[in-house]
């Protein structure tokens, strides 16, 4: 037990809980921390310019490490500020700490300067937050925070110190190990639930691995497990777009993504499948599609550490509610001791490969040498640009988020940073950054679309700071493409808002920060283009000007069936019926 | 475009929560955000140090809606264990009722004969006005207040419902 003041508990627990990145902004109420984070030896403060960037950093240092990111803001707008961050990682299950300043104690519920009801505000977007009254308390609060956030299903917590509560004196003790009163996360399997999904498994004539985020939070060793499971099994594997690096994309078992943008065969293989083994993955509507058309022949095994992820959309036959790595362990184990032998599945691999040869990622192209440069074509060419540096990759929201998640491949976890659940633009700059901060050697590149990137362009200056060598490659085609392609399928043409009017000059912004500014124009700019963002030291923005009027396939209109994919524009109709247009 | 819903189940559910500021709310708005049902809610803490308190509460909805919300109940932080009385065999349910009831000649004649059938004790008399209270399952409480609307009924307080299984184990 060691008295001191509510600031410094809060810098010492930081450093007992082996933090070493706070992202973060300053104002009075959190001054006292500020204070003792003054030249901190251990723990760097990076300062964002605005706090909903600090939240998305957060979540950026989180992904590519597997750490808790962890973030320092006022009360009143600093904390408002935080709030869509906060939801994005609750969304996408990342496990972040966000300390907030509050009024004093004595002030709380008198709509006093910056005041306002941050526990109230956060408490449907937090996995749990804290109003903390007495320094008595914080200590172990933090360490609290710091365990929920992190176990079971991974989420943001967030805590509320009061300024008194900072200024005031208490007793700190580091805790040996946590056992909460309430929160016991199940993470072994039971044996039973194993050996049934091991007789399934090893009987289906049609089975396929349905992977998601969950597999990234178990940490790498899952990641491991599930290659060596699916190839103990021969089966093919899908994955949400959460889950993408899990399993290699170079392999022959893999399918690529599925679902609204997914491929052909993952969403046709799915459809058809006899079994299907659900890892670490929540049936998101941009999976399933029409629900009452989704796998209809197959039965479901469903692993998940979060038991409301179970039935929640699909019932599954058989729930197993654990920890993905330890359950795919037990899974190894069991089908080793019963002395299993992959089915022979060619009749099931043959019918996959009629699927594949519809080249659903194929899309028209000019090959001329001042050809405008499709933005698939740009991503593949960053990615081949890229094979061999293993490069940490963000994106902002839109088409160009899908087509990354197309056509760039992963091999292995955590190099893929993306906001799925929420869908925030404004979230990949700033999660790049939160990753180049957090690997300050890798190659780390925020894919973006013009219109989303503006929403926290502001980040150029914080990069500029910390003198971050970040890529930022802008899929610039002037719209809000996503937003256009839905016009053009469900309103017939009506570009109601959607046109990027009066965009800066990206190059010359780029200049004004002090980074270098690149720009695009046509296809035989493309790949020199792409090698001197990668060989220029420091910060670099690519303008690479793309087809305007480009859509995304293929891709599952909003309520349809896996089977009822368009693969080409072709095919799109002008408008929809209201029940379609119900959906998002 | 039409809306369809499905048909619905009444369920009991009982949780214990640790006695901690905002826990109320996280529940509740929980049921809101969701667009969960509450029919009926009751909350006190049980222990004799105040840690832990019991939340009973009556909600509806098909029986996978009703898994969801056991599920989305357990997994918040400060809730210890969600229980769905029906899964726990048979089970009482109870609730009070104050029934303030106005009126002078037969009317006041004819309420106080209904609450001695409905054994109904009166807990406060003037010579214009009785309170009634009642103890029973829903149910009862409902026929009671129904009756007394006949009689004169002016005001009505109800603690909703508090349940516990029969028999000797415990949640
Ligand atoms: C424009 C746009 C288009 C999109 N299109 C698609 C699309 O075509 N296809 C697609 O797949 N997605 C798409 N998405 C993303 C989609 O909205 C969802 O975010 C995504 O499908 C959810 O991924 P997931 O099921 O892997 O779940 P996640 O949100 O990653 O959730 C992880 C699940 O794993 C569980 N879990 C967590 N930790 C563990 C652990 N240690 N062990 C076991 N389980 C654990 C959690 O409880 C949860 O159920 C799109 C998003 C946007 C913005
Ligand atoms: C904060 C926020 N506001 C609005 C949206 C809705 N939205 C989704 S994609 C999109 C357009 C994105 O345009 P751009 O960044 O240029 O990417 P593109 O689709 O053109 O690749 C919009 C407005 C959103 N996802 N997030």
């Amino acid at each position: 037990m060691t008295e001191m003041s509510g600031a410094d508990m809060v810098v010492q627990a930081l450093v007992d809980l082996g933090v070493d990145t706070v992202f973060g902004y300053p104002g009075g109420a959190v001054l006292p921390i500020y204070d003792a984070l003054f030249n901190h030896p251990s723990i760097k403060h990076v300062l964002v310019r605005h706090e909903q960037a600090a939240t998305h950093a957060a979540e950026g240092y989180a992904r590519s490490t597997g750490k808790p990111g962890v973030v320092l803001v006022t009360s009143g707008p600093g904390a408002t500020n935080a709030v869509t961050g906060i939801t994005d990682a609750l969304l996408d299950s990342i496990p972040m700490v966000v300390l907030t300043g509050q009024v004093p104690t004595t002030l709380i519920g008198t709509d006093a300067f910056q005041e306002c009801d941050t526990v109230g505000i956060t408490r449907h977007c937090t996995k749990h937050n804290y109003l903390v009254m007495s320094p008595e308390n914080l200590g172990a609060i933090m360490h609290e925070a710091f365990h929920i956030a992190t176990h079971g299903r991974p989420g943001p917590v967030v805590i509320d110190i009061p300024k008194n509560v900072q200024v005031a004196t208490g007793n700190y003790a580091r805790p040996n190990m946590i056992e909460h009163v309430s929160y016991r996360p199940q993470y072994d399997p039971d044996p039973t639930d194993i050996a049934d999904a091991i007789e399934l498994i090893a009987n289906a004539t049609r089975p396929i691995f349905y992977t998601g985020g969950g597999v990234i939070n178990a940490g790498p060793q899952a990641s491991a497990a599930l290659r060596e499971f699916v190839a103990m099994t021969g089966a093919p594997i899908t994955s949400t777009l959460m889950g993408l690096g899990a399993y290699p994309s170079t392999d022959d078992k893999w399918l690529g993504m599925l679902g609204m943008h997914g491929t052909y065969e993952s969403n046709m293989a799915m459809n058809k499948s006899d079994l299907i083994i659900c890892v670490g993955a929540r049936f998101d509507d941009r999976v399933t599609g029409r629900l009452d058309a989704f796998a209809p022949h197959s039965k479901k095994i469903h692993i998940d550490i979060d038991r409301s992820s179970i039935n929640k959309i699909v019932p599954a036959d058989i729930a197993i509610v654990g920890d993905a790595g330890r359950c795919l362990d037990a899974l190894i184990a069991k089908w080793n001791s019963d002395g299993r032998k992959a089915k022979d599945l060619s009749e099931w691999m043959r019918r996959i490969d009629g699927w594949r040869a519809a080249r659903c990622l194929d899309f028209p192209e000019s090959k001329a040498a001042d050809a405008e440069i499709m933005p698939q074509r740009a991503v593949r060419a960053l990615y081949d640009a890229t094979r061999g540096m293993d490069p940490i990759v963000t994106t902002e929201v839109g088409q160009h988020q899908m087509w990354a998640a197309q056509h760039f491949g992963f091999d292995e976890p955590n190099r893929w940073l993306t906001s799925g659940g929420l869908g925030t633009m404004g979230y990949g700059f700033p999660s790049a950054v939160g990753a180049q901060v957090a690997n300050p050697d890798r190659l780390v590149i925020c894919i973006a679309g013009e219109a989303s990137v503006q929403m926290n362009i502001q980040e150029m200056s914080t990069v500029s700071q910390y003198r971050l060598p970040v890529k930022l490659f802008i899929l610039n085609n002037e719209w809000m493409g996503m937003v256009r392609q839905w016009q053009e399928l469900t309103y017939e043409s009506r570009y109601s808002n959607s046109y990027s009017d009066s965009l800066p000059d990206f190059v010359k912004l780029a200049d004004a920060y002090g980074w270098t500014g690149l720009r695009i124009d046509t296809l035989d700019e493309l790949d020199a283009g792409i090698a001197k963002m990668i060989a220029t030291p420091g910060p670099v923005i690519v303008d690479c000007r793309v087809a305007k009027l480009a859509n995304c396939f293929p891709m599952i209109p909003s309520g349809a069936a896996h089977t009822d994919m368009i693969l080409q524009s072709s095919e799109v109709s002008g408008t929809m019926d209201d029940e379609a247009k119900a959906l998002v | 475009m039409k809306i369809t819903l499905q048909a619905a189940e009444r369920h009991v559910l009982a949780i214990t929560v640790t006695n901690e500021a905002g826990v109320l709310a996280k529940i509740t708005g929980l049921f809101t955000a969701r667009g969960y049902n509450i029919e009926s809610l009751t909350v006190a803490d049980i222990t004799s140090d105040h840690a832990v308190s019991r939340i009973t509460i009556v909600t509806n909805g098909p029986p996978p809606v009703i898994d969801q919300i056991i599920a989305q109940l357990d997994r918040l932080v400060p809730v210890h264990k969600v229980v769905d009385l029906a899964d726990q065999g048979p089970h009482v349910e109870r609730e009070i009722a104050l029934v303030k009831v106005a009126g002078t000649g037969e009317k006041r004649i004819e309420a106080l004969r209904l609450a001695d059938v409905f054994r109904a004790k009166v807990v406060d008399t003037t010579l214009e006005s009785f309170v009634f209270e009642i103890t029973g399952n829903s149910d009862k409480v409902d026929r009671f207040i129904a009756l007394m609307r006949e009689c004169g009924l002016v005001e009505v307080g109800r603690t909703g419902v508090v349940a516990i299984a029969r028999g000797a184990s415990a949640l």
